[in-house]
């Protein structure tokens, strides 16, 4: 379980280009959850996330993983690195290995795993992501965006954490790529039970996904909790220039001219299903 | 980390400084380095010191920040001012082994000291107020004369402010690389020399191929916009001389003016006292030593 404690976080204190990130974040993240994290850009998402695994420090508060402060003297932040994988933003960007199995295998060779078992891990989170055989000794550069993604995503499941924190993972991809990544990770979440975070800047995805949604607003949490309850804000949510998915307008549309829906749908079977009770009685 | 260095940083503010004609801050600059070895005497020091404080206090740019920037070279002030202690012959005041300490050596350091430590913050005081454009802009400009004898100018210019401009860019991606391979388990801090220096492959590996990949971009883009070097190229906002400039320049041939004649006139009277001081101390060096 993580646990953030009015976590603040300020980039370049002291400086003319100061800037307060995080303002008194506080969060409490259950094991096995699918969370989404929403906000418009630069809201501090992806400095949100970096707080989790201990990447950056808290200029003030507390982060607890287990009961344990992370930042304590004699706390491994290497192991809850391993316990806490993140995916970067454009993770493709940083493959260096000269095969697709090395990079792979960089996480569990760095978790000093014996040879079998970082293969087993390897071999298995390229099959996860869906990057067959034949590609597995060609460089990581030859492959296309999009596969890139997938084997730089394997690199971080291949550790095998029991929190995933991703940023963006399918930015700038085609929408089977889209769906193909996010399956990919739900299946994950299914099989290992793990807590899943996603950031990302598609309310459809996050609608359809996860039990969980954090709104971010100018570095603080504006709304928490199902994407049902959110979304219920979109007025609110617009005006922080974010939207909800495009079902949740046409469901609110149909109840304003008239016709009585429990209230506002997320996805589209949801709607679905609304609709076809309101003619079948 | 990589951020605490602030040399060659702009610092953004609205003051005299900040706007004026960047080819008058960069003259100016040489300027002041060359005076540094104008005078012999403290007096010069006091002269340059109140100069440096002025322009300080009009740029707006606060002390603190301009100090910090100087963090990163404390090792080369503190190497200067311990070698010219020890390596100064003259009358010597303590002696151990090799070690000599003379009164000379003292003065040498400490002046040598104040010697860099202006050098720097005038020269730190230059880019902190001017953008990196406005600084090859400068130079271009500035030497644009050097065309005539087919000195390329114009592409040293562009090639110094991408150069610039790439700087910030590089750290943050080096930061973030770091970042993400700490994230895979990466150990910078740990380990043996060896394994240090195999830790740092995942990091320049992605950093080369994104550094080729922004400058294919960006000669790309280049393109794309037809440039073609100096040819029948205009400019925006061409560089003119405002009525600050003048009077910047006037301020700067005051300043020498100034720096010389009060190093040659009061200089010698200051400094009477402290050789006085000095050779009297030398005479109950040598006296303590006959004894
Ligand atoms: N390295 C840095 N130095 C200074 N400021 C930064 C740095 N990284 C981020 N910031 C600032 O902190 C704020 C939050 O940035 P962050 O990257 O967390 O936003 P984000 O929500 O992830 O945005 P996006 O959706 O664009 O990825 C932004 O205003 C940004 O300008
Ligand atoms: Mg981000």
């Amino acid at each position: 379980m993580l646990y953030l404690d009015n976590v603040n976080y300020i980039y370049q204190m002291g400086t003319a280009m100061e800037m307060h990130a995080l303002n008194n974040v506080s969060l409490e993240i259950p094991d096995g959850q699918f969370i989404g994290i929403i906000g418009h850009t630069g809201s501090g998402k992806s400095t949100l996330i970096q707080h989790f695994n201990g990447l950056v420090k808290p200029t003030s508060g507390t982060i607890y993983y287990n009961g344990r402060d992370i930042w304590d003297e004699d706390f491994s932040k290497k192991e809850l690195r391993t316990k806490v994988g993140l995916v970067f933003q454009y993770p493709e960007y940083q493959l260096f290995e000269t095969t697709v199995v090395k990079d792979v295998e960089f996480g569990p060779k760095n978790m000093k795993l014996d040879k079998l078992e970082c293969q087993l891990r390897t071999f298995g989170a390229l099959k996860t992501v869906g990057i067959g055989e034949e590609l597995y000794d060609a460089s990581p550069f030859e492959l296309s965006g999009g596969q890139k993604r997938r084997v730089a995503i394997a690199g971080v499941l291949a550790m095998q954490p029991d929190v995933l924190v991703l940023d963006e993972p399918t930015a700038g991809l085609d929408p089977r790529g889209r769906d193909e990544i996010l399956e990919a990770i739900f299946r994950i979440k299914q099989e290992r039970n793990i807590t899943v975070i996603l950031v990302s800047h598609s309310m459809e995805d996050v609608a359809r996904f996860v039990d969980r949604l954090i709104v971010m607003d100018h570095g603080s949490v504006r709304f928490d909790g199902t994407p049902k309850e959110v979304f219920a804000h979109y007025k609110e949510l617009e005006e922080i220039g974010l939207a909800a998915p495009e079902v949740t307008y046409l469901t609110a549309e149909l109840i304003e001219k008239g016709l009585p829906l429990p209230n506002v749908a997320t996805t589209v079977e949801e709607a679905k299903e609304m609709i076809m009770r309101f003619y079948k009685h | 980390m990589l951020r605490d260095i602030t040399i060659g940083q702009y610092y953004p503010a609205k003051s005299v400084i900040h706007r004026l004609d960047p080819r008058v801050k960069l003259f100016a600059t040489l300027i002041f380095i060359v005076s540094m070895f104008l005078f012999k005497t403290f007096v010069g020091y006091i002269v340059a010191g109140i100069a440096l404080i002025t322009v300080i206090k009009m740029s707006k740019v606060p002390f603190k920040f301009i100090v910090k920037g100087l963090k990163t070279i404390w090792m080369l002030l503190c190497f200067t001012l311990i070698f010219n202690v020890i390596l100064t012959d003259g009358t010597i005041l303590f002696e151990w082994k090799f070690i000599k300490i003379s009164i000379e050596g003292i003065r040498n350091a400490i002046f040598m000291g104040f010697r860099l430590f202006f050098l720097i913050i005038g020269s730190s005081l230059m880019t902190l107020t001017t953008t990196p454009n406005q600084l090859t802009d400068g130079m271009e400009t500035g030497l644009r004369g050097l065309k005539k004898i087919k000195i390329p100018v114009h592409e040293m210019a562009m090639m110094m402010s991408i150069a610039l401009r790439f700087i910030p860019i590089l750290m943050e991606e080096t930061d973030k690389i770091m970042k993400a391979q700490s994230a895979r388990g990466a150990d910078f801090e740990e380990g043996k020399l060896m394994e240090r220096i195999r830790a740092l492959v995942p990091i320049f590996v992605p950093l080369f191929i994104s550094a080729f990949r922004r400058a294919n971009d960006l000669a790309m883009a280049m393109e794309a916009r037809c440039y073609r070097g100096d040819n029948n190229r205009t400019r925006m906002n061409p560089l003119k001389y405002k009525k600050e400039d003048g009077l910047a320049y006037l301020s700067l041939v005051l300043y020498v003016a100034i720096l010389i004649v009060a190093d040659r006139t009061l200089g010698p009277i200051a400094e009477s006292p402290i050789t006085k001081l000095s050779t009297s101390l030398s005479a109950m060096v040598h006296i303590f030593n006959c004894l």
